[in-house]
């Protein structure tokens, strides 16, 4: 069993389709919607995060791009910016998966985009405003 | 034991022994105070947290014809600045905002942009924009002005913050049932997360809690240039109760700052946005104490782990002045990430940033041993524990 957190961006065309359903029930694939949007007469948004066996989550992900989906890894869109983060901490509690975390040793935060979900509760209450969400 | 002139002697010979607040701590466990006094000349503090209570006045210089400030109302980049002086001085504050931003009015307000993101700017080198609009005279006939400012032009540019680098400070939690928004950050429901703000075995004030070298006239480490404590800050609160280490165990001592911003760096002025509370300035400062006596290595040696700050509710009793706290824990618990309260672990998050505190000890620690740095003399003393010198709450009188 393996997961993988995903962003889909779907083309306006897509919108009204049930490619999820058919993501999860033709690839026997578990899935966790973390956050998703649909913008007026643009593009639907969807962070997931896919479990199942290795085989059926890449026949699934080859499945949602051939549909035109165009998917990214989640870790690309949230970005610390280096230059403003003054390594404070007090975004540290704030996150709910412990993707933000302080060093024992050096006292810098560390990030760990890996387990960040995209709640984006850290963006807003960043003192100087270092953390980025790109989607 | 040595004076401060002998210190000098040996910062221009290069013979000066400095170390920073962290190491004398290690240094004293392995040799003890004693020895270490005897040792060590000088030892750096730091701290880099935000300090709403600062600002900076620039003189902009005349222009042709003149024009008189005074009177008028003036904005940088938008953000209002204090115009209540003569021609061409005036004053930004930290937490000044534009006039059109929504602040709380979509709560919680984001509050992008104000006076702390202009000092930032301007001593980043950037152009801001300064929009006047004065009232005219005759020996000031100009009624507006519009122009971009740098401060390379500018006659002054001095860093005054009338309140900084708090001797303690609470550890705000959050009793009620919803998420609050204060100037110690967001704070979720039911002590969802307790939040602290001090470089604690690091801060100035707290390693010389008795004011015996830091007094008016210290030389200072300010914003990442050379700056000097000028008054005692606003509410110092001296005579607090303290433990048995002297260390004060609610917010107590504070210091007034000045320095020239033209050699400061904005990567130790820094504006910041608390979401649902305003804008307000990181600043950096790092304070010498100068080993005049093996107290004042005692003093210094002093570790997080007997270093304790009170915890308050920011939803009731901060708000509405409702004495007591609901204990206290210390610098080195609260460095753990968590600290229990009425029988629940809650997570830790510091809004002063201890790597930074310890990189601006360092950094004046570096400047002292290259000889860049002479240490001073105080001039007046700032009011003691046993002064009298109080905080008092406003007496409200109503008018009849």
């Amino acid at each position: 069993m393996t997961s993988k957190r995903i962003v889909l961006h779907f083309p306006h065309r897509l919108v009204n389709q049930p490619i999820i359903y058919k993501l999860v029930k033709e690839h026997d694939l578990q899935f966790n919607i973390l956050k998703a949007f649909v913008t007026p007469q643009e593009e639907g948004l969807m962070v997931l995060e896919l479990s199942g066996k290795k085989e059926n989550l890449e026949k699934g992900v080859e499945y949602l791009r051939s549909c035109g989906v165009r998917i990214q890894p989640l870790s690309q869109d949230v970005v610390r910016n280096e230059e403003k983060c003054t390594n404070c901490g007090v975004c540290v509690p704030i996150c709910p998966t412990e993707a933000l975390v302080v060093d024992p040793k050096t006292r810098e935060v560390i990030f760990h985009n890996k387990k960040c979900i995209a709640c984006e509760l850290c963006v807003k209450i960043c003192p100087p405003r270092a953390m980025e969400v790109h989607f | 034991m040595r004076t401060i002139k002998e210190i000098n002697e040996k910062i221009k010979k290069g013979q000066v022994v400095v170390v920073t607040a962290e190491e004398v701590i290690d240094l004293v466990e392995k040799k003890g105070v004693k020895k270490v006094a005897q040792e060590v000349d000088v030892v750096t503090t730091g701290t880099f947290g935000p300090m709403c209570s600062s600002g900076a006045y620039f003189n902009i210089g005349h222009s042709k014809p003149r024009l008189k400030i005074g009177g008028g109302t003036c904005t940088i980049n938008d953000v209002p600045a204090y115009t209540g002086f003569a021609a061409v001085d005036i004053y930004m504050g930290a937490t000044a905002i534009p006039d059109d931003d929504p602040r709380n009015k979509v709560y919680p307000g984001e509050f992008k942009y104000g006076g702390a993101h202009v000092i930032e700017d301007i001593v980043a080198g950037k152009d801001v924009q300064l929009k006047v609009s004065a009232y005219g005279t005759d020996c000031y006939p100009r009624k507006k002005l519009d122009t971009l400012l740098n401060i390379k032009d500018l006659n002054e540019a001095v860093l005054f913050n009338m309140r900084n680098a708090y001797q303690n400070y609470n550890i705000a939690v959050n009793l009620s049932d919803k998420p609050i928004h204060t100037y110690l950050g967001m704070l979720k429901p039911n002590l969802g997360n307790a939040n602290y703000c001090s470089a604690g075995q690091l801060s100035p004030l707290l390693k010389d809690p008795y004011y015996k070298t830091i007094g008016i006239g210290t030389k200072i480490f300010l914003g990442g240039g050379i700056g000097y404590v000028a008054w005692q800050g606003t509410q110092h609160n001296p005579g607090v109760p303290r433990s048995e280490n002297g260390i004060p165990k609610v917010p107590a001592g504070t210091i007034a700052v000045i320095g020239d911003l033209k050699q400061m760096n904005s990567q130790w002025l820094k504006g910041t946005s608390m979401l649902g509370y305003g804008v307000t300035l990181i600043v950096g400062i790092g304070v010498p104490l100068p080993v005049l006596d093996e107290e004042v290595i005692q003093r210094a040696a002093v570790k997080d782990k007997d270093i304790y700050a009170p915890i308050v509710d920011y939803s009731q009793n901060y708000p509405q002045i409702v004495p007591g706290s609901l204990g206290q824990a210390s610098y080195e618990q609260l460095k753990s990430g968590k600290i229990t309260i009425q029988g629940k672990e809650v997570p830790t998050g510091n809004l002063s940033s201890y790597s930074k505190a310890v990189k601006i000890s360092e950094e004046l620690k570096s400047w002292i041993k290259k000889g860049d740095f002479e240490l001073t003399d105080p001039v007046a003393k700032l009011p003691a524990a046993d002064s009298g010198y109080a905080f008092k709450l406003l007496n409200e009188r109503p008018i009849v």
